[in-house]
């Protein structure tokens, strides 16, 4: 009788056949893993010793709307906790974190206050931060600039560098007009234009902003009106990694050097573009919960131009 | 009070009534313009209820929010701006001025709303 968990046939060498494949996807979840080889999306197995060694990874979550409480998630304490230990226990332990906004529900003080206790059961100690529409209430975001804004300008975007790779935190989620999309605003480009004009065009970047950089779906306001121009600024670099959160469901798309990527939520779903009246939270039954929300996780490898991002859910 | 004052308080209650019965239908029949009415809308599923909503002057509208996340609803000409409501929260203006009031929720910024005071 045949041993299920042995390989058969290794054709691409790298230590996984077919139903070794599936196998690895069941167990990771989602498993959504993509890499570009040369400009191509390839999809791989997510296996735990790869056998490359990988220079860093990183984790990101999303829209934890703390102080949300109806049928969609009752507790959405809990499903932001069972992120932060899911995150604490993948196979290379993410250096930092990025959360893409609407880290609260109300911009309450109670309600930030709340994730950061959360956050500090993290194995990664440094999180970094951009508002969602959700976190700029009433105060026009002051309150958000105090706690996660200090080393950033204007309504808080920022830059930094780790092992290599250039991070840009985008707002885009201030000064919204009537009937309009997300917005970066004139300075907020100007700024970005500055920032990455002396980089080199091999260094591999990561933008991460709240709402899409591209048009997901314009008639629930997922897109932002002036991201061109923004990502006209990065059309010279040959790695282009772009991260947004808001629409509480996985999507990508691959435009050229550029990936898009947007995470699931920690809080609650909402439906696919067009598939309901509006894009609110989405009830699913209460043992589906944990399979539609989820955590990111990216690696970079040095040398390889991409990052390869990871998608998986909580249950 | 003493009792004596406390008679002439009440015995005095009628006419006092009928002095502003009379003050307020003189003032009544002084204006040509209906009288201001308390309206509603009621925000749903991402809209505003109705999105076009056509009242006198000197009318007072409630916002209330029946969604299940929350809104806002600020005008495009700074001339009203809710604070955030969130579910069964309310906001109200009082529209004095004849004109078009376009707003939306700063939050969705695809839900846009008029009120039109006339």
């Amino acid at each position: 009788m045949t041993d299920k968990n042995l390989i058969d046939q290794n054709l691409n060498q790298d230590g996984i056949d077919r139903r070794g494949f599936l196998k690895c996807m069941a167990w990771a979840g989602t498993g959504l893993v993509w890499t570009l080889s040369g400009g191509i999306p390839v999809s791989r197995a997510f296996a735990k010793n790869s056998g490359k060694s990988t220079d860093f990874t990183f984790a990101q979550i999303s829209d934890s709307h703390m102080g949300f409480n109806k049928p969609a998630n009752p507790d959405v304490v809990a499903t932001l906790q069972a992120a932060i230990d899911k995150i604490n226990r993948l196979p290379n332990p993410p250096e930092f974190l990025l959360h893409t906004g609407d880290i609260s529900h109300l911009s309450r003080p109670e309600q930030f206050d709340k994730v950061d206790q959360i956050l500090k059961s993290a194995v990664a100690k440094d999180v970094f931060f951009v508002p969602g529409e959700h976190d700029v209430l009433d105060d026009n975001g002051k309150s958000y600039l105090e706690r996660y804004g200090k080393s950033a300008q204007g309504s808080g975007w920022y830059s930094f560098d780790k092992n290599g790779v250039h991070f840009i935190g985008l707002v885009n989620v201030m000064n919204l007009k009537s009937g309009g999309l997300g917005s970066l605003g004139n300075d907020q480009l100007e700024w970005m234009e500055k920032d990455v004009k002396h980089l080199k065009h091999s260094t591999p970047i990561v933008v991460f902003a709240h709402i899409p950089l591209w048009t997901v779906y314009p008639e629930w306001g997922w897109g932002t009106e002036d991201s061109a121009q923004a990502l006209g600024y990065l059309k010279k670099f040959g790695s282009v990694t772009v991260l947004n959160g808001h629409i509480h469901q996985t999507m990508q798309k691959v435009e050229g050097k550029v990936t898009f990527h947007t995470a699931m939520s920690t809080a609650f779903p909402q439906p696919q573009p067009g598939k309901a009246d509006s894009p609110g939270p989405m009830k699913v039954p209460a043992e589906q919960l944990r399979s539609v929300l989820g955590i990111t996780d990216v690696n970079y490898v040095r040398g390889q131009h991409s990052l390869a991002v990871v998608d998986s859910t909580l249950g | 009070m003493t009792n004596k004052n406390l008679r002439r308080a009440f015995s005095a209650m009628p006419l006092i009534i009928a002095l502003f019965v009379f003050a307020g239908s003189s003032s009544v029949s002084a204006n040509d313009q209906p009288p201001s009415q308390a309206a509603e809308v009621k925000i749903d599923n991402f809209s505003f209820g109705p999105q076009t909503l056509t009242i006198p002057a000197g009318s007072t509208v409630t916002w209330t929010n029946r969604d299940d996340i929350p809104h806002t609803a600020v005008s495009t000409d700074g001339a009203f701006k809710s604070k955030v409501m969130d579910t069964d929260e309310k906001f109200s203006h009082t529209f004095a001025t004849p004109g078009t009031y376009a707003y939306y929720c700063t939050i969705h910024p695809k839900m846009t709303g008029k009120i039109v005071v006339q």
